[in-house]
């Protein structure tokens, strides 16, 4: 580590065969150019006569100026810097960081999806609106609901969408409810799409066992109640056990119930939303099915309903249509109570493709293993970590748990630098500070993609780590060391953020 | 356990806000407990002065590196001043949580409600008996 770096830095290896990469401006030189033309043989024509005043610029626009290695080079350097599931755990709670399979990339690739154009018409395109309908229906059966729209872009906007549904519920039958319910061990996103939809948002403080009581919203839920929105399992990945009768005070007096479905991953064939009395949910298909999450994106949040909300649904909506020569598959734009269109299209359907292709390799056994093995895992994390840092609610957890810097109080360490710590030994971090009743949470969902030695590895390191805090609590509070870059000063950036350079 | 500084010259709210007296108004901020859990302060919503605000209510967001929380109002009345350097220096409210930190000031609606907040040693208590 102390030996002279040979040459400027950002030219070459940090260390080893580690890069570290300026802006691409920064490695721009005059006149350098990535590409050839041939001689103009047709008439040259001014841009400033053909197009209107004002669109055409008088300077040239200031971009990079490089050749085709020195792009190509640039951002595959910057590509190697990323953490992902094809590199190692990436236990971000509530995220559901499984592996994508690469059969789901193969089926996205062939012609027929890849190469579908979004306004082809529908009779060109009905293998692609075939899948749509059979995703529909396979992500219905899947959650106990009746329909299901593709379109959400994301879970946040699922969750707008399905809010929107609830607020047009009531307003069609001429109630006005101005209030959404929502547990402190909710997501942190539902108080924001209630909001969004101009509704009050109302806590609803959860037990000391770390669930919600039929008591808590039973002296909350009146005529002013729109809804509740649940998490099941909540963010402290517990199975909210009282569900049913929570829905049946809700449903008795006139509200309905939203489920986020950012935690399906511990329900896959074990039980389903739509019977435990939710009125209208979200999926994560960039969760729980397997679809790149993050920037490998985009996201897909398809919103399932109960038929009670069906008429709301966004349009177009695909039918399925019987006939002599078989089925044919059409979008159905006469909804008159639709809350509207929510995506210029149909929805980010390449993410379609791969759940479908996901829920079909697994089958309904397959599925139903996920869970499982994702349920295991999380709890084997939880037996073996119990003695080394502080946990909450100690009790059996569904496909996540949540740990806390408790113990570690004495030594200074907190939970931000365990997550630093966690770098050096080659992991990405948890979500670390969510849910916000946890001081210090540390929420760690390990997904069925994990081996048990790999579960192992990840064990002793988070050993390793409340060991030192105790022994050498220095290094945990200036960890990351072996990073390109040590820790960074997160308060300065966020009060004095340099947005541009 | 860590140590917080709870001046006898301020009463405390449950929500982790101090309240002091000054002539007519009532000068609020945060305690030192709820910096020390918060964090590095990075920013603070204020409502407007003229704003009503009713005892218990949110009245703005503060938001440190690691969340975000609400602030929630003590005493009913109506907000007569706030502090508008608190834009550009957040950290204020970590450096002096009781002086420069200060966040707005409140004409109350009525005196009862100043009676009902707790003392340094029952906040101490109060925060003793949260951590356990």
């Amino acid at each position: 580590m102390s030996a002279e770096r040979p040459g400027p830095a950002p030219e070459n290896a940090v260390r080893g065969l580690a890069y570290e990469e300026p802006l691409s401006i920064e490695r721009s030189r005059p006149g350098r150019i990535g590409w050839s033309l041939p001689e103009l043989d047709v008439p040259a024509v001014d841009p400033a006569d053909v197009w209107p005043e004002g669109s055409v610029r008088s300077e040239p626009a200031e971009l990079p100026e490089l050749s085709e290695v020195e792009v190509v080079r640039h951002f595959t350097r910057l590509s190697t810097w990323n953490a992902a599931v094809d590199l190692g755990l990436y236990p971000l709670g509530s995220c559901t960081m499984k592996y994508n399979p690469k059969i789901n990339e193969r089926a996205a690739r062939l012609d027929g999806f890849a190469g579908c154009h979004p306004m082809q018409p529908p009779s060109e395109a009905q293998g692609f609106l075939q899948l749509c309908w059979e995703l529909e229906q396979m992500l219905a059966e899947i959650s106990g609901m009746d329909r299901v729209t593709l379109q959400p872009a994301a879970g946040a906007q699922g969750e707008l969408a399905g809010v929107m549904m609830i607020r047009a519920y009531h307003e069609h039958r001429g109630e006005k409810r101005h209030k959404i319910l929502i547990p402190e061990s909710a997501h942190g996103t539902n108080p924001a799409s209630a909001a969004l939809n101009g509704y009050d948002v109302v806590p609803v403080p959860g037990g000391s066992d770390g669930v919600l009581h039929p008591e808590a919203v039973d002296a909350l839920m009146d005529e002013t109640v729109a809804g509740l929105m649940l998490t099941n399992p909540n963010t402290l990945g517990l199975f909210e056990e009282h569900i049913v009768a929570i829905a049946e005070i809700v449903h008795s007096r006139g509200g309905l119930i939203y489920g986020d479905g950012a935690n399906l991953n511990a329900l896959l064939g074990i039980a389903r939303p739509g019977d435990l009395g939710i009125d209208v949910m979200h999926f994560n298909l960039h969760k729980t099915f397997s679809t790149p999450h993050g920037g490998g994106g985009p996201g897909s949040g398809p919103v399932g309903v109960k038929n009670i909300l069906a008429t709301y649904l966004p349009t177009p909506v695909i039918q399925k249509v019987e006939g002599e020569e078989g089925d044919c598959f059409t979008l159905d734009h006469e909804f008159p109570h639709s809350i509207g269109r929510l995506h210029g299209n149909l929805g980010n359907l390449g993410m379609a493709v791969r759940a479908w292709t996901y829920i079909r390799s697994l089958g309904r056994e397959g599925l139903r293993r996920c869970s499982d093995m994702a349920v295991l895992n999380a709890n084997y994390l939880l037996a073996r970590l119990r003695e080394s840092y502080h946990v909450p609610f100690d009790r059996a957890v569904m496909h996540e748990v949540v740990f806390s810097d408790r113990n570690l109080a004495e030594t200074g360490v907190t939970t931000l630098d365990v997550a630093k710590r966690l770098i050096d030994h080659g992991y990405h971090p948890p979500t670390i500070y969510f849910p916000l009743i946890v001081h210090g949470a540390l929420m760690i969902e390990p997904t069925e993609s994990e081996s048990m030695e790999g579960l192992d590895r990840f064990v002793e390191s988070l050993e390793a780590i409340a060991r030192e805090a105790k022994e050498d609590p220095e290094t945990v509070k200036t960890a990351p060391h072996h990073t390109r870059h040590t820790r960074l000063d997160e308060t300065r950036a966020a009060r004095k953020p340099v947005l541009r350079w | 356990m860590a140590e917080y500084n709870l001046p006898d010259s301020v009463r405390y709210s449950r929500e982790d806000e101090w309240t002091r007296v000054e002539g007519d108004h009532v000068v609020i901020g945060i305690t030192d407990y709820a910096q020390q859990q918060l964090g590095d302060i990075v920013f603070v919503e204020l409502p407007e002065p003229g704003t009503q605000v009713a005892a218990g209510d949110p009245f703005g967001v503060i938001e440190s590196v690691k969340t975000v929380s609400d602030l929630f109002a003590p005493i009913t009345g109506e907000i007569v001043t706030i502090n508008t350097d608190l834009a550009e220096t957040p950290e204020a409210v970590n450096d002096d949580c009781y002086g420069d930190g200060w966040m707005l000031t409140i004409q109350p609606a009525s005196s009862d409600e100043l009676q009902g907040l707790l003392s340094a040693q029952d906040y101490a208590q109060h925060i003793k008996d949260r951590e356990e």
